[in-house]
């Protein structure tokens, strides 16, 4: 049976799966239950400095958009940090903490960007024997108005800055929580490496408004007919997530730096993907807020299964497996040509394939082949394009076949060359080393 | 003396009155609005849909499901009535599982097809509850069409004609409209007095006119018509029953299948209406099913439905035969019937003789079963009567004993269409056939009135 403990940044935990931040880790009684049903750690609600109470809007906090069957696929949120008095957390946290020592309680905290008061708050946690801290640079909604949140994980300068105090007034590991809303992941990374961080976490929740009602004109979701941007997560976010996990993991200068990854995390096969990528452990919010915590249960023995499917023993045979996959543009073979392949046996003739090829492409599949409704690849037009295999209803019944070296391509009338070549040295780009003119 | 089920002869009120109320509810409750959208996620909106060139009247019933998806059940009502302004009897009543829904790529690939007929009940119940009326009639062209019949045919090719502008008179021969909407469908597919309300909506556009209590042949004849109209539309179905070609069929107890569901179905009270203890249905087709389920669901202890062939010939889809199985109706097949037995001039049993195919022709085996029965209803098919056309004028070209007609709904004679099911026709006796036929008949008599659409 594959091991799945979880060793990140020598924070131990039974196996990946940590509750990110968020509701759900708010308190003891949540808490407690999460570990109950088997979560490795948690990383508790956001602590705020001592002082009056921070005050949530009393209408509606969360947003979201459905499938059909009001499958939740994307929540959004204006909930600020914990509302509850500091020393109540601080007291909670110990006494978890101390109840449940092999689970990773990691606390998350963010405090205005001075070094007073960062200084303050790290020895109180400290005091509680929690394994680790998050620093919070990624809320963008709320909090960012005041000069925190995301307002700090914008600016790598600060980012830097803020990591550096921290470790220089704390022995605890400090994961850097990293906010998606910026145009290059890889410069605010950078900044926490340079500060000291232990590591980064990702992705805080993307900026987003939900919907607009057209009745009332108002967004979602509505406070007394006005809206503001919320946080954006559950599984619409994660392909961004992915590719920001995958850019740090292979940025020359943050490779090797911890990355624990977030962003609609659901089931296991989630988990493997953002480890695959680099990531040494996972944080999960939306899908238990979706669907409670009983889903860790499927996390776990979903991936021991795969795992010992594959004959992955540990986690380290996983993490970073797919990381020297992902790479520019320019590197990706230029003579790998592929054919889309409909199985006629599978097809049930909707003709999706047909009309998006038709309607939108390269006009590569027929709709009636001597008179009779059948969809069938044309390669000479076909640029293996895959937008078929996508919008085929039925999975595995178009394939994209891969062209053996030597075999003609009908599409350019050439044959396929059996060696790999790029665009840095293609004849049609300027940029390509020249070859002697004859 | 026996109660309930098992008295003998053919009596009323052979359940608790509550029954009936449960036995007759609508056989598909309406999809509420979550339900439709579920439903509506699952079409694939497939390019050329094949469900839309398996419907008779050519519905684009891949937009009109995106419609209802996206939260417009009004647009989706039109788009449906844009080409079968009969849409919300036809969702009820097709039999869409040898139509739309046995086309859909679904079927094909899980068996589950994406439930075409309740979808479009969601749509068209959403636009005619709210009495939405999604045409206007252009400016009066002075043009007077008579329409004989306010069945399906009639109805579809008043509607397109009074869009144009022009005034319709129907004349019905019944008490009430709808033709076999309103008379002659189980009552479990259509309830509520929904064949009345339909009528209500599609006449709601103005410029129709129905008298009714006036058939064919007995209060108006044909020739007046011809004189009195710019055109006329002869949409007055099949009048005749055809016999069972049985020895005594005239005992008492032996009836009309299309008659018992009439009356069924103008019944105010069900508990009143009398059936029999052991019922026989002589018959395969949509009829024999409605009048054996129905028989069934007013308390018949023994129903049997006998056909001459096999089930693959019934005319009855499988879905039909299914549903009278589960609701205890015996269907035998390869059975002919030979004489009907009766004692003090009372239906007792029937005498079928087996058949097998000797070929391609159906002979009698000479072996005898016979079953007892205190009632027995034909439903071997109907037939045209031609002498409602006899003698008021020239006399109109037949075809296999009903009206010849061309592709766009002409008959033999200058100013006179037909359509639906008195006509020779390569569609199928169906109401969405019928819609089809006096809504392409509405076109056509528009072009020959307007010179080619143009007023």
């Amino acid at each position: 049976m594959a091991d799945i403990r979880n060793d990140f940044v020598g924070i131990k935990s039974p196996n990946p799966f940590w509750l990110a931040s968020a509701p759900p880790t708010d308190k003891a009684y949540n808490v407690e239950r999460a570990f109950k049903a088997g979560w490795g750690g948690v990383v508790w609600k956001t602590l705020g400095e001592e002082g009056p109470p921070i005050v949530n809007v009393n209408g509606p906090r969360y947003g979201a958009i459905w499938g059909a069957d009001r499958r939740l696929l994307g929540l959004n949120n204006i909930e600020l940090i914990t509302d509850r008095d500091l020393q109540t957390n601080l007291r909670e946290i110990k006494q978890i903490k101390r109840d449940w020592p092999d689970r990773a309680v990691v606390v998350s905290i963010m405090v205005p960007c001075e070094e007073a008061a960062w200084k303050a708050i790290l020895p109180v946690v400290e005091e509680t024997g929690a394994d680790g801290i998050e620093l919070n640079f990624g809320c963008p909604h709320g909090m960012s108005e005041r000069g925190m949140g995301s307002a700090v994980g914008q600016v790598p300068e600060y980012i830097e800055m803020v990591a550096r105090w921290c470790k220089q007034n704390t022995r605890m590991p400090v994961i850097v929580k990293l906010t998606p809303n910026i145009t290059d992941i890889r410069y605010p990374a950078r900044a926490a490496k340079k500060g000291g961080a232990d590591a980064v976490s990702l992705i805080n929740t993307v900026s987003s408004i939900t919907s607009v009602d057209l009745d009332s004109f108002s967004p979602e979701p509505s406070i007394d007919g006005k809206g503001s941007h919320g946080g954006y997560c559950g599984p619409a976010v994660k392909p961004i997530a992915l590719n920001m996990v995958a850019e740090i993991a292979r940025d020359p200068e943050t490779a090797g730096l911890p990355i624990s990854g977030i962003g609609g995390v659901t089931t296991w096969r989630d988990a493997a993907e953002f480890m695959a990528l680099g990531a040494g452990n996972v944080q999960v919010c939306t899908a238990a807020m979706t669907y409670g915590f009983k889903i860790v249960q499927e996390m776990i023995e979903g991936l021991k299964n795969w795992m010992d499917e594959k004959g992955h023993a540990r986690l380290d045979d996983i993490v970073g497996r797919a990381t020297p996959n992902v790479t520019d543009w320019q590197y990706l073979n230029l003579n790998y040509v592929t054919k889309a392949r409909i199985n006629q046996d599978l097809c049930i003739k909707c003709g999706r394939c047909h009309i998006a090829c038709e309607d939108t492409s390269h006009q590569a599949i027929t709709s009636t082949v001597n008179g009779v409704r059948h969809f069938e690849v044309i390669e000479a037009e076909c640029v293996g394009c895959n937008l078929c295999v996508n919008v085929c209803p039925v999975e595995d019944c178009i394939d994209m076949v891969a062209l053996a070296a030597g075999t003609l391509d009908q599409r350019t009338g050439r044959k396929v060359e059996p060696t790999y070549a790029n665009w840095t040295t293609h004849p049609n780009n300027p940029m390509a080393p020249k070859v002697a003119a004859e | 003396m026996a109660e309930g089920q098992f008295r003998d002869g053919i009596v009323a009120g052979r359940l608790p009155s509550a029954d009936y109320e449960q036995n007759f509810a609508d056989l598909h409750p309406p999809l509420d609005r979550h339900e439709a959208l579920v439903e509506a996620d699952r079409c694939y909106f497939c390019y050329d849909a094949p469900c839309m060139q398996a419907c008779p009247t050519q519905i684009d019933i891949p937009l009109f499901i995106r419609q209802i998806a996206t939260g417009n059940p009004l647009g989706s009502a039109k788009t449906i009535f844009d080409q079968n302004i009969l849409g919300g009897m036809c969702a009820r009543v097709c039999p869409t599982e040898t139509l739309c829904e046995e086309a859909c790529v679904r079927e094909a690939a899980e068996g589950k097809p994406v439930q075409i007929g309740r979808l479009q009940r969601y749509a068209t119940d959403v636009a005619m509850e709210q009495g939405r009326q999604f045409y206007q009639r252009a400016a009066p062209t002075g043009k007077k069409i008579a329409i004989v019949g306010a069945g399906p045919a009639g109805l579809a090719c008043a509607h397109g004609l009074a869009v144009h502008g022009h005034d319709v008179t129907i004349y019905e021969a019944r008490p009430k409209p709808g033709g076999l909407n309103e008379y002659g469908i189980a009552a479990y597919k259509t309830p509520g007095g929904f064949a009345q309300a339909e009528v209500d909506y599609v006449t709601a556009i103005g410029g129709i006119d129905i008298e009714y209590g006036k058939a064919l042949g007995r209060d108006i004849h044909l020739a007046e018509l011809i004189a009195n109209f710019d055109a006329v539309f002869l949409g007055m179905g099949l009048a005749g029953v055809n016999a069972l070609r049985a020895e005594g069929e005239d005992a008492e107890g032996v009836e009309n299948a299309v008659e018992f569901i009439a009356t069924l179905r103008q019944a105010s009270d069900l508990s009143s209406l009398p059936v029999g203890r052991r019922v026989v249905v002589i018959g395969g087709g949509m009829t024999a099913v409605d009048a054996a389920v129905q028989s069934k669901l007013l308390g018949a202890e023994e129903v049997t439905i006998c056909y001459r062939r096999g089930p693959e010939h019934m005319n009855a889809s499988e879905y039909e035969q299914d549903l009278a199985a589960a609701n205890g109706v015996a269907i035998r097949h390869w059975l002919q019937p030979k004489r009907v037995v009766s004692e003090g001039g009372k239906v007792v049993a029937i005498e079928l003789e087996y058949t097998a195919l000797d070929g391609d022709r159906l002979k009698g085996t000479g072996e005898i079963l016979r079953l007892p029965a205190d009632q027995v209803f034909k439903a071997i098919g109907q037939s045209f009567e031609p002498s409602v056309l006899n003698g008021s004028g020239p006399s109109i070209a037949l075809e296999n004993g009903r009206i010849r007609i061309d592709a766009e709904g002409r008959t033999s004679l200058d100013k006179v269409w037909a359509g639906g099911d008195c006509v020779v026709d390569a569609r199928e006796d169906l109401t969405v056939s019928a819609v089809a036929a006096g809504r392409d008949a509405a076109q056509s008599i528009h072009r020959s009135l307007t010179s080619n659409g143009r007023a």
